[in-house]
């Protein structure tokens, strides 16, 4: 697993695009802007998966702020790529976490931490919406 | 011969319970594997539930009393001789002698050999006719000679003779007990306690003649029983005796070969269990006279003597100074509880005691002079026997007057005895003998906060598990007093239950989560996302009450989709994966073999796996997500919906075949779960849903380990409630008796709303059963009498939840908009996953686990230009041709 230590946060993509019926979701890998989906396709609280161009899978959220959150899909706990399908979540005081469908472990989307086992950690990516 | 093996030898002499389990902890402990354990066991079979002999004649075959499963002996290496018992010990040679003439040379000897029935020396107690309940062949033989029997009569009115009653009854045979002391079960219970038992026994239909000794047996000139002869003159026709007297320790075979036996029989051992008269001989269970000057004839004291032994052989200690000898138990259906100073025998002890011969109710508390509890007898009502007996004996006055404690409930002033009345040293946990102080401790000073954090510190509720409910009270109140709040509150985002949040929305008509969380959720939490509790509950209440509130009627339209836990958002089941399973309905199990054949196309098209589930229908294991709508649209077609084994929602209805077949069918139990099924399909519910029909009272369907089971009977319906299988096995509840068709059906639809409306998250019927105030009596008062006047509510709602009832995946195949969440990648939607993958196993497919251990594995594994693994790709011939495995290179290309 990786450490936790020096983990950057990704800043969500700034909240509701302004024009949602053209703005598009792009995500950063391997120094350039990936595009994910056309906004609408999110929904608020949930999660898709995205397939990036070097074979590993990210999840990007909608949060019920319309903020943008990408982590990378597998749930490190079972292999499986399943974490786009978690429901979104969020502590008091914390930021929001997306808990794993399978065994319902939380990861803080911002950091990628695991807030159940803070030494495991999931890779976070930036994402923004453009117009 | 001798067998000269470098292993040392031990020879264990009897295979009976208590010998098993001697040979189970060497398995434990790992000694097995050091040791050459031969095992002389003088019955024909391997060692069996002595206890529990009477199920034989309730439909348990000597098969199911069996000890050990299968293979268990040879799997330990341990050489079980049956048959062949030890006739001599040569303890200078260190050698034991078998019938069969066997000789082996011991290093340990361990005598296991019970004892024997103890047959009073009357005249003609060796006729045809006379038996001893003791092994299966007794058992076996009274059966065979009781076909030509009408009247048995059993000497002995203990334990042990009861129990044979209980056999003879159900034979079929005009039963007697004839005890020779005044009462029933004269060592356990006293006069009063005689006489409930009596009166109870009696209602059952068996005779019993106390204060009158056997004299003779009269016997025919053929030998036979014809009856018996009393000491009081008096007589009795019988065609069967059986003799159940009392057990003596078998120590013949200690005795001829020279070890010290106590006065009145069984091997003197020492606190190891060793022969006081030869260190390489120990002897357990009933043939042994404890360090503490008792011969034990019960079997946890047995049983803690083989643990004891078995540590030694491992190379350990462990010892056996002696048992507590309260007990609890039914016999002939009767609760009987003894326990501490049941005889009032310590100085100065009084006795407070009710007794109600009317309902064969009969309690005594002996208690000190100051209070303090020392012992009891509880006959008829044994329900305080948990909370009593761990008080016996600790010093500690009572907390409430001892004749409070024995009133009946409902009967003046009944003290029910709470936990907190507990000292801190009574024992909370029999099984591993934790105390309340212990348990107490683990809250206070390790932290723990919930019932199974204190299990794991505690390992108390991890045996039997008896005391669950007694040490959840003691946590919760042990949290209050060290002011923690306990909060039963949902989640963090609500501090209310799941039934105030349903009266919530049901009074304000609030139908979003976003709404709720704002104005009813914890202050922190309002404006926040809420959590994954909260969320799929709060879309399982508005799915109820959606007729209501005018609610969407599909689970996957507005807000809601978006909180339902990844099972519903995908109408399937998440498998380990990250692939689906499929489960169409298959009302009452009923299905055309054309339906049977569509499924097995469709397996096999998708390269699924099959399997049939507990609740007559059929799973598809191995979707992938976007193969999901490709595969219901072949199921909808052939006229499959839905089987909502991904929801909180009602699964199955099972049945057996009924009255349309079965020669013993009273009703068509086929036909009502279908009816029932298909009423109650789709219905979100705090937890799933179980239900079954059965045809007659043979209840093949099993509907008493269900929510709710319905069972024929000629007159029409019985309904039973809170029943479940799983971890917590709980059977049904009789609810109603009687019904007619649509009695039964009123009657669910209530008994449904009102659980729905009324237990926690997560809360299956048998919990919320137990949880709520009033019980069951409660329950029917409420959905049978209207005790609230809310039946007419509850019917209306179930009526417009059945006229709103639609098939989710036909709906859902019917709308572009929800189609769309079915693909593996938002940017990719024609690229099924590659990291779902399937290796074959008998015949079939299973997950590729290995695939998911290491991400840089995997991505080198999917490279065509790599030098990737092989895996077996399964099948893909659906119909339209749906591309097989993940070409990459063409999201590269994008």
């Amino acid at each position: 697993m990786t450490a936790p230590t020096a983990a950057p946060a990704a800043s969500p993509a700034a909240a509701s695009p302004a024009d949602p019926g053209t703005a598009r979701v792009e995500l950063l890998t391997g120094g350039a802007w990936v595009p994910v989906c056309d906004w609408p396709l999110l929904t608020p609280g949930r999660g898709v998966a995205v397939l990036l161009p070097d074979g590993r899978q990210a999840a990007v959220f909608r949060d019920r702020r319309d903020r943008v959150w990408a982590v990378g899909n597998r749930d490190p706990f079972t292999g499986a790529h399943v974490l786009s399908r978690g429901l979104l979540g969020s502590a008091a005081g914390g930021g929001p976490y997306v808990a794993s469908p399978l065994l319902k472990q939380r990861f803080d989307l911002a950091t990628g931490v695991c807030l159940d086992d803070p030494s495991v950690r999931i890779p976070v990516h930036a994402v923004r919406v453009a117009d | 011969m001798t067998d000269t093996l470098e292993k040392p030898v031990v020879v264990l002499v009897g295979y009976g319970m208590v010998g098993h389990r001697l040979l189970e902890a060497l398995a434990e402990n790992g000694a097995a594997a050091r040791l050459r354990v031969v095992v002389l066991a003088e019955e024909p079979r391997p060692a069996y539930d002595r206890v529990r002999l009477t199920s034989y004649f309730s439909g348990l075959t000597a098969e199911d009393l069996l000890l050990g499963e299968e293979g268990f002996a040879e799997r330990h290496g341990f050489e079980v001789r049956l048959g062949d018992p030890a006739v001599a010990v040569d303890r200078a040679a260190r050698t034991v002698t078998a019938r069969s003439g066997l000789v082996v040379r011991y290093d340990t000897l361990v005598l296991a050999t019970g004892s024997y029935p103890f047959v009073p020396p009357v005249e003609g107690r060796d006729a045809t006719g006379c038996f001893v309940y003791r092994t299966v062949e007794d058992l076996l033989a009274i059966e065979e000679y009781a076909r030509g029997a009408r009247v048995g009569a059993v000497v002995g009115g203990g334990l042990l003779g009861l129990e044979a009653a209980g056999a003879l009854k159900g034979l079929g045979l005009e039963t007697h007990v004839v005890e020779f002391a005044p009462r029933l079960m004269p060592v356990q219970v006293d006069d009063g306690g005689g006489e409930a038992l009596r009166r109870t026994v009696e209602e059952l239909g068996v005779v019993v003649h106390t204060g009158v000794g056997t004299k003779a047996v009269a016997v025919d000139a053929a030998g036979a029983v014809t009856g018996m002869a009393f000491t009081d003159g008096s007589g009795l026709a019988a065609d069967l005796v059986v003799f159940s007297a009392g057990v003596r320790p078998r120590d013949a075979l200690a005795r001829d070969c020279g070890l010290e036996v106590g006065e009145r029989g069984g091997v003197r051992v020492d606190a190891d269990c060793r022969s006081v008269t030869d260190p390489r001989v120990f002897a357990i269970g009933e043939c042994a006279q404890a360090v503490d000057g008792r011969v034990y004839g019960l079997v946890a004291p047995g049983y803690e003597m083989a643990q004891a032994v078995a540590a030694q052989l491992a190379g350990g200690t462990g010892t056996f100074t002696g048992a507590d000898l309260s007990t609890k138990l039914k016999l002939l259906g009767v609760d009987v509880a003894s326990f501490g100073d049941a005889f009032a025998a310590s100085e100065g002890a009084l006795e407070v005691v009710y007794s109600d011969s009317r309902s064969g109710v009969y309690k005594k508390l002996v208690v000190t002079a100051d209070g303090a509890l020392l012992g009891g007898i509880l006959v008829g009502d044994a329900e305080a026997y948990a909370a009593l007996r761990p008080l016996a004996g600790t010093g500690t006055p009572l907390p409430a007057p001892p004749e409070a404690l024995v009133l009946p409930a409902g009967a003046g002033a009944p003290a029910a005895l709470g936990p907190s009345a507990l000292p801190d040293d009574a024992v909370v946990c029999n099984c591993h003998n934790v105390t309340k102080g212990a348990v107490r401790a683990a809250v206070a000073e390790h932290a723990c906060t919930t019932v199974p954090e204190v299990k794991a510190c505690t390992r108390a509720g991890t045996g039997c598990g008896s005391c669950v409910r007694l040490l959840t009270s003691l946590v919760h109140d042990e949290l209050e007093a060290s002011g923690v709040a306990v909060d039963r509150g949902l989640c963090p985002c609500f501090a209310r239950t799941r039934a105030e949040l349903y009266e919530i929305v049901r009074v304000t008509g609030t139908a979003t989560h976003a709404e709720l969380l704002d104005r009813y959720g914890r202050e922190e939490a309002r404006g926040g996302e809420g959590c994954e509790v909260c969320k799929p509950t709060v879309a399982s209440v508005v799915a109820s009450l959606a007729p209501e509130l005018d609610a969407p009627a599909h689970i996957l339209d507005g807000e809601q989709a978006a909180l339902q836990d990844t099972n519903d958002h995908f109408l399937a089941n998440l498998q380990r994966n990250g692939s689906y399973s499929v489960v169409p309905r298959i009302p009452g199990g009923e299905i055309t073999p054309e339906r049977l054949i569509v499924i097995g196309e469709v397996a096999r098209d998708f390269g699924l796996y099959t399997k049939i589930t507990g609740g007559q229908r059929i799973d598809l294991f191995g979707a992938r997500v976007d193969q999901l709508p490709q595969i219901w649209s072949r199921l909808v077609a052939a006229g499959f919906e839905s089987g909502h084994a991904y929801g909180k929602s009602l699964r199955t209805v099972k049945s057996c075949v009924g009255s349309t077949w079965c020669r013993y069918g009273v009703q068509d139990s086929v036909a009502m779960a279908i009816r029932l099924e298909l009423r109650y399909r789709g219905l979100r519910s705090p937890h799933k849903l179980k239900s079954a029909v059965s045809g007659c009272a043979r209840e093949c369907a099993e509907a008493r380990g269900k929510d709710f089971g319905v069972i024929a009977t000629s007159a029409g319906w019985n309904l039973y409630v809170g029943g479940n299988g799983g971890a917590d096995p709980r059977h049904a509840d009789l609810l109603a008796q009687d019904l007619d068709d649509e009695g039964l059906v009123r009657l669910v639809d209530r008994f449904l709303m009102f659980y729905i409306r009324t237990a926690d998250r997560l809360e299956r019927t048998s919990a919320w059963l137990e949880r709520i105030d009033g019980g069951l009596d409660h329950v029917r008062d409420v959905v049978v009498g209207d005790s609230l006047g809310i039946c007419g509510e509850l019917e209306a709602l179930m009526a417009r939840h059945v006229g709103r009832y639609q098939d989710e995946w036909a709906a859902t195949l019917a709308d572009p908009e929800r189609l769309r969440r079915f693909v593996s990648f938002v940017n990719a939607p024609g690229v099924p996953d590659p990291t779902v993958r399937f290796v074959p196993e008998r015949d079939q497919v299973r997950p590729d686990l290995e695939v998911l251990l290491s991400e840089d594995d995997l991505l080198r594994s999917l490279d065509p230009d790599g030098p990737g693994r092989d895996r077996t790709d399964r099948p893909d011939r659906s119909s339209d041709g749906a591309p097989g495995r993940a070409p990459l290179l063409e999201v590269r290309s994008r």
